[in-house]
C-alpha cells in the first residue's frame, strides 16, 4: 500500500513541480485554457491586453529572480527592456534572422549589458544599487535618443522581425487547414514562451543556484561563510534577469512593429517593480500572477477611461487626472498599500488560503 | 575667460539648488536609514504651494516661501507618521519602494490640482540682472546661492549646538543608545523628515522663480541630487553640500561648452552628467568624498 498523496518522504518530495495530483491537475487546466483561450476570445482588444501581459509576465520574472530571490533592487529593468527591443530591431529586422535566434540574440545582448553593470553590484548594496540602475534609465534614454543608426533616435525604428519557428508562422497561422489571425498567433506564442521562462526559473530556484541567491538574499555574508560565492551568483542574477528582460523588450517590439525611446522610461520600471511586489516578492507563480493583475491595468483603464469618473479622455478634455497620471498614481498606491499591509503579495495570500483549506478543519 | 565665468555662476546656482535636496537626503538617511525618493514630489508640491501662496493668495515672496517650506515639512513629517513609521525594522527594498510609491503619488496628484501648463511664480526677482566685473548676474541667481548658503550656515548650527540636533546625531550614531537616554526616536525621526521637506520645498520654490517656471517635471531635479548626496558621501551632511556645488559645476559648464565639446556624444550630455559623474566616483571611492568607508563585520 502506498503512502497517501500528500506525504512527503524527503526533500526530493517537497521540490517536486507537480508533485500533487491537485498541482497535476491545476496545470491541465492551465494548459487547456491555454490552448482553447485564443479560440473562443477572438477579440483583439481582449488578446492584445492578453500578449501585452504575457510579455509583462516574462519581463516580471526575470525582475524577480534578481530582485525577489535575490534581493538586488533594480530600478534599470526598462533598460534592459529597451536593448532587447532594439537587438530584435537589428537583428530580426535588418539581418532578418529567425524568432529563435533573434529571442537568443536579445538574451545574449541583455546578459552582456547585465554583465557590465554587475561589477557594480558587488561595491554597492542596497541603496546604491538602487540609485546607480536609476541612473542607468536616465543614460539610456540618452543614449537611445542619440544612437540614432541603432534606435532610429527620437523617431523610433520600426521592428519588422518575423514570428516564426521553423515552419510555422506565428503572424499567420494555419494549422490543421485552419487560419488563426495574428493575435491569435502571438497569444499562443508568447504564453508559451511564458510557461517555457516560468519553468526555466522555478528549475533554476529549487535547484543549489536557487538556494544559493536566496541565501545571498537573506545575508551575503553568511552566504560567503558558508562557501556560497556571493559575488558570482550576484552578477550571474543581473546578467540573467537583463537576459530576460531584453526577451521582454524584444517580444514587446517585434510585436507592436515600433518602439521609440519615449517607452523605456522610469515608469516602466517602476511598472516592474509593482508587479513583482503585487504579485509577490520571491516566487515565480507570483510574478505571472502580478502581471496579470498590474500589466493589464494601463489598457484597462485606457478603454474605459470614459466610465471612470474625473478622467480626462483626451487632452484639455474634462475630468482632473489625465489617463497616464492615473496610472502612475494607481501604481505608487498599489506599491504602498502591498508593502504596508500585504508584504508577501497576491502570491501569499493565495498560499494563506490553499493552507487554509489543507490544514482544514484546524485553524492553524 | 568670461564665459567660464559665467558658466561657474550658473553651476554654482544650479548645484545650490542640489545642495538643498542633497541635504535633506543625508538628514533623512542618517538619522532613519532611509533613502527618501520622495524628495523630488516633496520639491514639486512644495513649488505649487508657493505658487497658490504667492499668485492665488497673494502673500508676499518672502512669506509665500516660509508658508510653503512649512506646509511641505507638515506633509513629510505626515508621511514619516502615517506610513514610514510602519516600516521601521523591514529591509531596505521595502522602504526605498515606500517613497517611491509615495513618490509616484503625489506627482499625478500635484498634476491633478495644479495642470499640466508652465506657471510663472510672482517674485520680486524676475529676470532682473546685475553687472559686475563684465559678468551678468540674474539676481534670482544670486540669490538661490545666498539664501542656501545661510540654510546651510543655520542648519550647521542647529545640528551642532540644539539639543534637538544632538538628539538627531546621537540617533543617527547609535539608535538603541539613544532610546536608553530617553531621546524621543519619533520625534528625530519626524523632525528629520520635516526638515528634508522644507529643504527640498525651499529648492523647488528657489528653481520655479527661475527663467524655467513651474512644470510638473521640477521633481526631476531630486533625482539629480542622488549623484551630488553619492558623490559627498551618504552620511555626510557637509558632502552633500559639496557633491551638490560639484554636479552643478559639472552639469553647467557641460552645457556651456556642449557644441565646442560635447558635441560627439549627442545632445543634451548635461541631463546625464550627474550620473556619468556619480559612477565613476562609486568605482573610486563608493563611500563619496566626505562618506565615512562602510565596516562590514561577520
Amino acid at each position: 500500500m502506498g503512502a497517501h498523496r500528500n506525504v512527503t518522504r524527503g526533500y526530493a518530495d517537497e521540490l517536486r513541480l507537480f508533485g500533487t495530483p491537485l498541482a497535476r491537475t491545476g496545470l491541465a487546466a492551465l494548459v487547456v485554457v491555454f490552448l482553447v483561450l485564443p479560440t473562443v476570445v477572438q477579440n483583439d482588444f481582449w488578446l492584445s491586453v492578453l500578449i501585452y501581459v504575457g510579455i509583462t509576465a516574462i519581463g516580471a520574472i526575470g525582475l524577480n529572480l534578481l530582485t525577489g530571490y535575490c534581493g538586488q533592487i533594480s530600478l534599470g529593468h526598462a533598460f534592459f527592456i529597451g536593448a532587447g527591443a532594439y537587438a530584435a530591431a537589428r537583428v530580426g529586422g535588418e539581418i532578418g534572422l529567425p524568432l529563435p535566434l533573434w529571442l537568443l540574440a536579445a538574451a545574449a545582448i541583455g546578459a552582456a549589458l547585465g554583465g557590465l553593470i554587475g561589477p557594480f553590484t558587488l561595491r554597492l548594496r542596497g541603496h546604491y544599487l538602487a540609485i546607480v540602475t536609476l541612473g542607468l534609465v536616465f543614460i539610456g534614454e540618452h543614449l537611445w535618443r542619440n544612437l540614432t543608426d541603432l534606435t532610429g533616435g527620437n523617431s523610433g525604428t520600426p521592428v519588422t522581425a518575423g514570428a516564426s519557428i521553423g515552419p510555422i508562422d506565428f503572424n499567420s497561422l494555419n494549422l490543421f487547414g485552419e487560419s488563426y489571425s495574428r493575435n491569435q498567433g502571438w497569444f499562443w506564442l508568447v504564453w508559451g514562451l511564458v510557461a517555457l521562462v516560468a519553468l526555466l526559473a522555478k528549475n533554476l530556484v529549487r535547484t543549489r543556484p536557487g538556494r544559493a541567491l536566496q541565501a545571498v538574499r537573506d545575508r551575503d555574508q553568511a552566504a560567503e561563510v558558508i562557501g556560497v560565492r556571493a559575488g558570482q551568483y550576484k552578477i550571474g542574477a543581473f546578467m540573467l534577469s537583463s537576459a530576460i528582460a531584453a526577451m521582454a523588450g524584444a517580444l514587446f517590439g517585434s510585436y507592436q512593429q515600433f518602439v521609440s525611446p519615449d517607452e523605456w522610461n522610469l515608469l516602466l520600471s517602476i511598472q516592474y517593480i509593482a508587479i513583482v511586489i503585487v504579485g509577490g516578492l520571491g516566487t515565480i507563480f507570483g510574478a505571472v500572477l502580478g502581471a496579470i493583475f498590474v500589466g493589464a491595468l494601463p489598457a484597462l483603464i485606457d478603454r474605459y477611461s470614459e466610465a471612470i469618473p474625473g478622467v480626462q479622455t483626451s487632452v484639455g478634455g474634462e475630468g482632473f487626472i489625465s489617463v497616464f497620471a492615473l496610472n502612475q498614481a494607481l501604481f505608487g498606491l498599489l506599491i504602498v498599500l502591498f508593502l504596508v499591509f500585504e508584504p508577501r503579495g497576491l502570491a501569499g495570500i493565495w498560499l494563506r488560503i490553499k493552507a487554509y483549506f489543507k490544514a482544514w478543519p484546524f485553524s492553524y | 575667460m568670461t564665459a567660464f565665468l559665467q558658466n561657474c555662476f550658473a553651476g554654482l546656482s544650479l548645484g545650490s539648488t542640489y545642495a538643498l535636496v542633497a541635504l535633506g537626503f543625508v538628514v533623512i538617511f542618517k538619522s532613519t536609514g532611509v533613502i527618501n525618493f520622495a524628495q523630488g514630489g516633496l520639491l514639486a508640491l512644495g513649488a505649487y504651494l508657493g505658487y497658490t501662496f504667492s499668485n492665488n493668495l497673494a502673500v508676499a515672496f518672502g512669506v509665500a516661501v516660509l508658508l510653503c517650506c512649512a506646509s511641505a515639512a507638515l506633509v513629510g513629517a505626515t508621511f514619516e507618521r502615517i506610513v514610514l513609521r510602519r516600516m521601521v525594522g523591514q529591509p531596505p527594498f521595502a522602504v526605498i519602494m515606500i517613497t517611491i510609491g509615495l513618490l509616484f503619488i503625489l506627482e499625478p496628484m500635484i498634476t491633478a490640482i495644479w495642470g499640466f501648463d508652465q506657471k510663472q511664480i510672482t517674485n520680486p526677482w524676475n529676470i532682473r540682472t546685475v553687472e559686475a566685473g563684465g559678468l551678468v548676474f540674474g539676481v534670482r541667481d544670486l540669490w538661490t546661492i545666498g539664501l542656501t548658503a545661510a540654510v546651510v550656515a543655520a542648519f550647521f548650527v542647529f545640528f551642532r549646538y540644539s539639543s534637538l540636533g544632538l538628539a538627531m546625531r546621537v540617533t543617527a550614531f547609535d539608535p538603541e543608545a539613544a532610546l536608553a537616554q530617553g531621546i524621543s526616536a519619533r520625534r528625530v525621526y519626524a523632525t528629520s523628515w520635516a526638515i528634508a521637506a522644507a529643504l527640498a520645498a525651499l529648492a523647488g520654490i528657489l528653481m520655479a522663480a527661475g527663467p524655467g517656471g513651474l512644470t510638473p517635471s521640477i521633481g526631476f531635479i531630486a533625482l539629480a541630487a542622488f549623484p551630488a548626496m553619492i558623490l559627498g558621501g551618504m552620511d555626510s551632511p557637509a558632502g552633500a553640500v559639496l557633491g551638490g556645488l560639484v554636479i552643478g559645476l559639472a552639469e553647467a559648464l557641460t552645457r556651456g561648452y556642449q557644441d565646442e565639446l560635447f558635441s560627439w556624444a549627442g545632445s543634451n550630455v548635461s541631463v546625464i552628467v550627474p550620473y556619468l559623474l556619480m559612477i565613476v566616483i562609486l568605482l573610486i571611492r563608493p563611500y563619496g568624498l566626505l562618506g565615512t568607508k562602510e565596516v562590514r563585520r561577520v
